[in-house]
């Protein structure tokens, strides 16, 4: 149970002149630093004593959800387990002390993991090279369209400005394009939402000599594996444009298929995904890229450093944790995993896709809609019961998207009783509509404004001051 | 059910025109809104732009995603809602009524291309 004073801000529970450290006596007399370094303006921070310090974000931080706390089936988020021993390595004073400027003769043990992640994910992968300087998915997005740019570019063809994107996939996909300064072209999805190869062939012949690259995601947003791959990759090849694999998906890939031998050229790797460590809440995250034979060449220069290279230790000790054996379990357990809700759930749940999924898949909303419970409650009233909600209104393809992903980690009980609960909740849009209307009941806040969140966000205390002013 | 005015002419992509001489008001439909959801942002293009049948002028914003407007006729902005900046709530309350900009059509063949009423009532069913 959460203490309700120190759970308010720190700013209001800041009273003048105390303190919660002291500072050892100045010992450089009167020396002071020059003018333009001083500040204008006092500083303005929360006075507060150690102990009420540590009990308000002790609190705070029992209001948080994470895959520690319970299922957490975040449809495209790959929410896996993170392993404590991947902590305990990254932790590793020789890990965690040592500076990018040292000179390199004391960084080899440093540098020799990062080549054997590299080698480990290269084999993975089915690409030749990768660069860790990427600090995270859409970094990594941006800089494999940069040396896709770079590649046309040098070889003097500058025309090919054009990424084709899929209707349905993420959309970080046409943002990177954008901000790589190059144009996105929609290609359409069939009905069970793979890419239109025949729309794809309308776009490659009329503008195939500007097309740069194709971006995929494989196994696709809706969980699906594109089947058509050989000939997608085959048709922008033979336009001249490269195939860019978004790593978004690459969970149940792991240990079936590879996207290299797929077709693709460049990819990035969400390691913070696919590779277990820490994601969400802002990062730290990374993601490198890969790239077939050749391309190496054309990376483009992004960061002076190695990305964040306490996130490569956590992925390099899952890779060893698991070994090439149970590696290759990591993609058929999720995808067994998420089959079984999918199929558990069907009858209470609109399935607007009826195949066999890959990691995960999308309900189109509640079966019966006549209630007028909508996705977005029955989202709600699962934080009720303690379960983190799945993606929802994502993808657009679908009205009242659903998209559940389990992961392989989740064990059947755990499943058994995610899928309990979501049925509760189908009972309950029957019986009890009202309940679904007005949850989360049992959070610390209920249902929040996102109208207003929008539209009118306070997010400094400076900010929340003059508002309650004004 | 969504409203379906009838005279107005309707896109696939569910934005209505509606004509009055040289002019055509642009907005999305009841259909869109009810989608959408709560729309919190509406990014418009300028007076004096031009706009072309099929393709993006501007995007509406909703708590759910953001959807880019396509122009159903090709034309010049000759103003744009600016209610709607302040307060882009308003197409929730009434689609039809707050329109997101006026052009002047460049094209009325263009008009043919998209869908009455009826087409467009008939069209949401089967979305």
């Amino acid at each position: 149970m959460n203490n309700r004073l120190y759970g308010n801000l720190i700013f209001e529970l800041s009273v003048e002149g105390r303190k919660g450290y002291s500072l050892p006596k100045n010992q450089f007399g009167n020396y002071q630093l020059p003018e333009e370094a001083r500040r204008k303006a006092e500083l303005e921070l929360p006075q507060c004593d150690e102990l009420t310090v540590v009990r308000h974000y002790t609190n705070l931080s029992a209001n948080n959800f994470g895959v520690d706390n319970g299922f957490y089936p975040l449809g495209s988020c790959t929410m896996k387990y993170n392993p404590k021993i991947n902590e305990e390595m990254a932790v590793m004073p020789q890990f965690q002390n040592i500076h990018p400027e040292q000179p390199e003769s004391t960084t080899v043990g440093v540098r020799t993991l990062v080549e054997q992640l590299e080698k480990a994910l290269c084999e993975i992968t089915g690409l030749a090279h990768f660069t860790f300087k990427p600090y995270a998915g859409a970094h990594g997005e941006l800089t494999g369209l940069m040396t896709i740019d770079n590649y046309h570019r040098q070889k003097g063809d500058l025309k090919r400005k054009k990424v084709i994107v899929p209707d349905s996939a993420h959309g970080t996909n046409p943002a990177s394009a954008a901000v790589c300064g190059l144009e996105v072209v929609e290609v359409k999805s069939l009905s069970d939402g793979t890419v239109d190869v025949d729309d794809l062939k309308r776009i490659v012949e009329e503008q195939g000599e500007e097309i740069a690259a194709m971006m995929m995601t494989n196994p696709n947003t809706l969980g699906l594996f594109e089947k058509n791959i050989p000939a997608i990759a085959d048709l922008i090849h033979q336009a001249g444009g490269l195939m860019y694999y978004d790593g978004a998906n690459l969970n149940p890939m792991l240990g079936v298929c590879r996207p290299g031998d797929m077709g693709f050229d460049v990819m990035h790797i969400n390691l913070h995904k696919t590779f277990s460590t820490p994601h969400g809440g802002g990062g730290p995250g990374a993601g490198p890229v890969g790239v077939r034979e050749g391309l190496q060449d054309f990376f483009p220069f992004v960061s002076p450093y190695q990305g964040n290279f306490g996130v490569m230790v956590k992925a390099y000790a899952y890779i060893l944790s698991l070994g090439k054996e149970h590696i290759a379990e990591v993609g058929p357990l999720a995808t067994l995993n998420a089959n079984y809700i999918k199929e558990s759930l069907k009858d209470v749940y609109e399935l607007p896709i009826a195949t066999n999924c890959c990691h995960e898949f999308v309900f189109d909303g509640l079966k019966d809609k006549s209630t007028g419970v909508t996705t977005m409650d029955v989202a709600k009233r699962l934080l009720d019961y303690g379960y983190h909600a799945p993606t929802i209104y994502f993808p657009l393809l679908f009205h009242e998207s659903l998209m559940i992903e389990p992961t392989e980690n989740e064990s059947k009980q755990t499943i058994d009783g995610f899928i309990e609960v979501m049925r509760a909740i189908a009972d309950e849009a029957r019986t009890n509509p009202q309940v679904l209307k007005e949850a989360p009941h049992n959070t610390p806040v209920g249902r929040v404004d996102d109208v207003l969140a929008a539209t009118h966000p306070v997010v400094t205390y400076k900010a929340l001051v003059e508002d309650k002013e004004s | 059910m969504a409203k379906v005015i009838e005279g107005l002419y309707y896109s696939e992509s569910h934005e209505f025109i509606r004509v009055e001489g040289d002019f055509g008001f642009i907005g999305i439909t009841d259909f869109a809104q009810k989608a959408l959801g709560n729309v919190v942002y509406v990014d418009m293009p300028d007076v004096d732009d031009e706009v072309n049948a099929g393709e993006e002028f501007g995007a509406v914003e909703s708590v759910k995603a953001a959807s880019d407007l396509i122009s159903p006729v090709s034309g010049t902005v000759v103003e744009v809602n600016e209610a709607l900046e302040d307060e882009p709530g308003l197409i929730n309350k009434d689609a039809f009524e707050n329109w997101i900009i006026k052009v002047e059509i460049s094209d009325k063949n263009e008009l043919a291309d998209l869908m009455n009423a009826q087409a467009y009532t008939e069209f949401c069913e089967k979305q």
